[in-house]
């Protein structure tokens, strides 16, 4: 008797939302990419019963119907990888959004569209820089070409361990369909190409994880001087609507400091993805002066597109962001929102009829955090090449009724290295960004003192840790004068209140429309802090001297503090000395007076 | 083998609003039905689990008198209605169905009322102005051609006022058509939608209108099927003949518990206040629904009204909403009950899209800055009310007692106006800056001294003696 093992097609049996289960599907896997009914609808397997498998299917499923078939691809769902992503605006399962209009023939998306990420018909120039008869092995640079504001590394894929040129052919135009190379390895022969493919759920290789020392330049002050993230980091952006998830995430891929920027839209509004489309081929990437798009891989799943892709797309997401990191460079993903993924998790999970966790959430959503979060890192490249690479992470929470306390948000607060709690309270007074001083960490500060230092020749970690002290006091006294109303304070107590109240205006909100205030460099942030604190030593013996703080409070000086952070970096200087000077001035009067 | 347009005799079970068949292969998933009793009532129902060995279907409408013998018929597609531009002047139920005696529409097209997601490469980015002539909206949340702005209320406060006013008075500057108006009525009573009427009556608009009405005593299923059906005549009006188009939806909170109710029917698990884990998705396939797209002259400008149970911004009605939405109008009790029309609480309140829509050549170069110093000073403001109440206003310092002023003058000036008052940009940004100064010029930090030296009433009145 023989047994059957393997079918290439099964048969739909049964049909529940995105959740379709058809029978006849032996040797299937799971995680297996698979075409469902006659429209051929993409999903993936999730679970498999006997024969039976439990397929979640990234499209809509209206109409299908038992009796449809299901077709096997045998290859697990997998991100296409090679020269062409950059510049790129997809969907969760890595479709281009252009090319998905032309076949749906118009601007809505309908089903069973098959699209390659990358184009086919275009050629780069590659210029080999092995030869034949050279070994290899994995993550080796065979040649490169010129993609966007970058140098795109081809290497030697990470499925093929160890080899030996046979062929490679010399500089000049190809696509990505024509081999570059042909290589013998344990195997056989082997073609090469410009791209290959990899399954995303599986995180790339490297050589070595290191700690990350570098700062992450946003030119964001409360995130840079405050609560800092570095290359290779994480953190996470909590907060209810409208406190400025979206804003934050949108500044970082702009003004970062990476090579490579890929935003994750995940389950958020259509509209911002169009506002990204809109700038980003405007704006300038100040590193190589070549469009913002350049440099970045653009991945919408809109709230209204199918809910599984929502869970493809930040792998999708890291996937594409490790591939650039095995080059060499520094790379920033953005996710928008992990929690609409984290949701997309607990409706399959309900689907599936899986016994709930804590709010429904199926008991493996730690794991699952942790699985996105850990693909972040410094490492140290595969191959024989000494060079550095980082992913840095950076999702948004939307907490349901802005409550800190709920499964998704704590659960990643524990994996992530910096955390920035928005604050509703400051989204309302429009104090922006509503990053909570108190609330909001980062593991990173103290790493990055010789960096401050070395960078911009001030110490802002100790310019930090003062001003800290300063919004502290404040904070306290703020509840104190809740109760008794400020005029009850001291004057020594309100000067305090004022002070603070200088760093907050004059240091920490930061209008991301406004021309010059929505990137500061990292010198200009060290010396407008030093120049705002030295309000407060410089006034505090003023108190002693018997000025009173209603007159210190009207010092016309104290306004054009609160403006300098809109000043151009080219006259900021000048304009430090400048207020400085008046601030002198003015002190020196209002004591005169007292005397 | 196909059973599309057979007929089936008799169900297995009836379960709520829910009716399970067996051996019935080749049903497809969200497909229409038809139930027939034998005394010659008839049902509209649709496939919520298609299996070879069972399936499930939802009925729409009330279950009573479907028993086990009833006919059903499987008609081979999904929820679909007819379009056209007839349908404009017309009054709809929450099916599609005209329930004004006039006659059956002839269809240009049928669409499934689902629709399609909108591509997002394919949007064309809102930033036209509306002038509502409501300065609480057009100074600090102003609505832009294609947005998605909800109106956040109460019972009892006057969001259909609201709502109506802003229908009867919007306008794109520059544009001579005014907006044709889509309106749903989702569980509401017969007075609402009947004030509804007349003022689109008494405005001239109801020849530009279309109503889609599922009133507090029609079917709680059809109130999941209103919004869609809505919304599938709004896209047809704005993309395909395009016209801007503006839609009120009333009242969302009643669409929720529908939703909350047959998930509970179908036993499911619950998240939230009993509500379904996929609300937000659901309801997003609702709101996104808003928008422009490239090439396309129409538009879709949203205004849903929802009451918030007990007014707390955090139930997940709001909060879902307002995650998905483009900021939202924020109606206040406590401001509609010290007499201020409309009670709009522009704190809580927000337009996301209003970064592009104002400024130079669209509203004004001052308009960000000034509407940017409104919300810190009024925030400044209502924090020494609340010292008030606590050391009276004695204790407060005169910084904090002129912002008390000024938070009284921004409510009772610049927000309050008459229901049938349309104010224009310059004259809302006009009373804006005569409020603003009453502060010293050093406290007007979120405006830049050029604008300071052009705009502010001093200063020009300074000029005009040089
Ligand atoms: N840094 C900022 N500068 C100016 N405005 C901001 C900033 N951050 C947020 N905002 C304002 O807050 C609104 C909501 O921000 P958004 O990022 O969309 O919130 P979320 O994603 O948390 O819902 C924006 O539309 C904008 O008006
Ligand atoms: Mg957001």
């Amino acid at each position: 008797m023989s047994e059957l093992i393997y079918e290439k097609k099964g048969v739909i049996v049964h049909i529940k939302g995105p959740v379709v289960i058809a029978e006849g599907m032996r040797g299937a896997r799971i995680r297996e990419v698979v075409y469902v009914g006659d429209e051929r609808l993409i999903g993936e397997i999730v679970r498999i019963e006997g024969d039976k498998a439990i397929i979640q299917v990234y499209e809509p499923t209206g109409g299908v119907k038992s009796g449809e078939p299901v077709e096997r691809t045998g290859e697990p769902l997998s991100a296409e990888l090679g020269p062409g992503l950059l510049g790129q605006v997809l969907d969760g399962l890595g479709r281009p959004l252009e090319v998905i209009a032309e076949e749906a023939g118009g601007p809505f998306i309908t089903r069973g569209i098959k699209a390659l990420t990358l184009p086919r018909d275009k050629k780069w120039h590659f210029t080999p820089l092995k030869r034949v008869g050279d070994e290899v092995v994995s993550g080796d640079v065979l040649g490169t070409v010129p993609e966007g504001s970058i140098i795109h590394k081809i290497m030697l894929p990470p499925t093929i361990e160890k080899a030996k040129i046979l062929e490679i052919v010399p500089e000049g135009d190809y696509t990505i369909e024509e081999p570059i190379a042909i290589v013998e390895h344990i195997g056989g022969k082997e073609e090469i190409r410009m791209y290959h493919k990899w399954p995303v759920r599986t995180p790339r290789p490297f050589k070595e994880k290191l700690a990350p020392v570098e700062l992450l330049v946003t030119g964001q002050r409360v995130i840079d001087t405050f609560f800092p993230i570095v290359k290779g980091g994480t953190s996470a952006v909590p907060g209810g609507f409208g406190t400025g998830k979206t804003v934050t995430l949108h500044q970082i891929s702009k003004w970062a400091d990476a090579d490579v920027v890929v935003y994750v839209g995940c389950g958020e509004r259509g509209n911002e993805m169009t506002d990204l489309l809109h700038t980003f081929p405007k704006l300038v990437d100040p590193k190589s002066g070549r469009p913002l798009l350049e440099r970045s891989v653009l991945i919408a799943n809109t709230s209204n597109m199918p809910v599984p892709a929502r869970e493809a797309s930040i792998f999708m997401g890291i996937t594409y962001a490790e591939y650039y990191r095995d080059m060499g460079l520094h790379v920033v993903l953005t996710a928008d929102s992990t929690s609409r993924w984290a949701e997309a998790l607990r409706e399959l999970s309900s689907r599936l009829e899986e016994i709930p966790s804590e709010r429904g959430y199926p008991a493996y959503l730690p794991d699952y955090i942790a699985s996105f979060y850990e693909r972040a890192g410094r490492i140290k490249v595969s191959g024989d090449r000494d060079e550095l690479g980082s992913v840095a992470v950076i999702g948004a929470v939307s907490p349901s009724g802005g409550d800190l306390n709920e499964p998704v948000t704590q659960h990643t607060m524990r994996y992530v290295g910096a955390f920035w709690a928005l604050d509703k309270d400051l989204a309302f007074k429009r104090h922006f960004p509503s990053i909570n001083w108190l609330r909001s960490f980062s593991k990173y500060t103290s790493g990055l003192k010789n960096w401050w230092i070395d960078n911009t020749g001030h110490d802002m970690m100790a310019y930090r840790d003062k001003a800290m002290d300063l919004l502290q006091r404040a904070s306290s006294l703020e509840e104190v004068a809740r109760v008794v109303g400020e005029a009850a304070l001291s004057d020594e107590n309100r000067l305090v209140l004022l002070s603070a109240e200088l760093i907050k205006e004059g240091f920490l909100v930061q209008n991301a429309y406004h021309e010059v205030d929505t990137y500061c460099s990292p010198k200009k942030q060290a010396l407008l802090l030093k120049t705002l604190l030295e309000f407060y030593d410089r006034t505090r013996p003023m108190i002693d001297a018997g000025v009173p703080i209603s007159r210190i409070a009207e010092m016309r000086s104290l306004g054009a503090l609160r403006r300098l952070k809109f000043i151009p970096e080219e006259e900021f200087e000048d304009a430090v000395k400048e207020a400085l000077a008046q601030l002198e001035s003015e002190i020196s009067s209002l004591l005169a007076e007292v005397r | 083998m196909s059973i599309h347009g057979l007929i089936y005799k008799g169900i297995d079970q009836v379960k709520g609003p829910l009716v399970i068949m067996r051996g019935v292969p080749g049903a497809a998933y969200e497909e229409v039905v038809r139930i027939y009793s034998e005394d010659g009532r008839e049902w509209f129902g649709q496939v919520l689990e298609a299996g070879r060995d069972k399936i499930v279907i939802q009925v729409l409408g009330d279950t009573e008198g479907l028993d086990s013998n009833v006919m059903v018929r499987f008609t081979g597609t999904t929820l679909k209605i007819p379009v056209s531009d007839e349908m404009l002047g017309r009054v709809f139920n929450g099916a599609g169905e005209p329930i004004d005696g006039g006659p059956k529409i002839r269809a240009d097209d049928i669409r499934d009322i689902n629709g399609a997601p909108i591509n997002p490469a394919k949007r064309d980015y809102p930033d036209e102005f509306i002038e509502t002539g409501l300065s609480a909206i057009d100074g600090m949340l102003s609505l832009v051609r294609g947005q998605k702005l909800p109106i956040f209320s109460e019972a009892g406060l006057p969001h259909n006022e609201v709502a109506a006013q802003v229908a009867r008075q919007a306008v794109v500057p520059g544009k001579a058509e005014r907006f044709s108006i889509v309106f749903a009525a989702i569980g509401l009573k017969y007075d609402d939608v009947l004030y509804f009427r007349r003022q689109f009556e008494e405005f001239g608009a109801l020849s530009r209108s279309i109503l889609f009405l599922n009133l507090a005593n029609d079917p709680v299923i059809e109130r999941i099927t209103t919004p869609r059906v809505a919304l599938t005549a709004a896209e047809y009006l704005a993309f395909d003949l395009g016209m801007d188009v503006l839609v009120i939806i009333t009242d969302m909170t009643n669409y929720c518990e529908a939703l909350r109710e047959l998930s509970s029917a179908r036993e499911e698990v619950p998240s939230r206040k009993g509500y379904p884990g996929y609300m937000y998705s659901d309801l997003a396939s609702i709101y996104e629904r808003a928008g422009r797209i490239i090439g396309r002259p129409g538009s879709i400008t949203f205004m849903p009204i929802l009451t918030m149970p007990g007014g707390d911004l955090t139930h997940p009605i709001p909060d879902l909403t307002g995650y998905i939405t483009e900021g939202q109008i924020f109606l206040d009790l406590d401001l509609h009950n010290r007499g201020i029309y409309p009670p709009i609480n522009v704190l809580p309140s927000l337009s996301r899209l209003m970064k592009d829509g104002i400024g130079p050549g669209k509203t004004r170069e001052d308009h960000k800055e000034v509407s940017d110093q409104l919300y810190a000073a009024y925030s400044q403001g209502t924090k020494a009310r609340e010292l008030v109440q606590i050391v009276g206003e004695a204790g407060l310092s005169p910084r904090e007692k002129l912002y008390l002023e000024f938070a009284r003058r921004f409510e009772r000036e610049f927000v309050a106006q008459g229901f049938r008052e349309r104010r224009s940009i310059e004259e809302t940004l006009e009373i804006a800056w005569d409020i603003l100064s009453i502060l010293p010029e050093a406290e007007l930090t979120r405006i830049s001294e050029k604008t300071i030296s052009k705009y502010h009433p001093k200063r020009r009145a300074a000029a005009r003696v040089e």
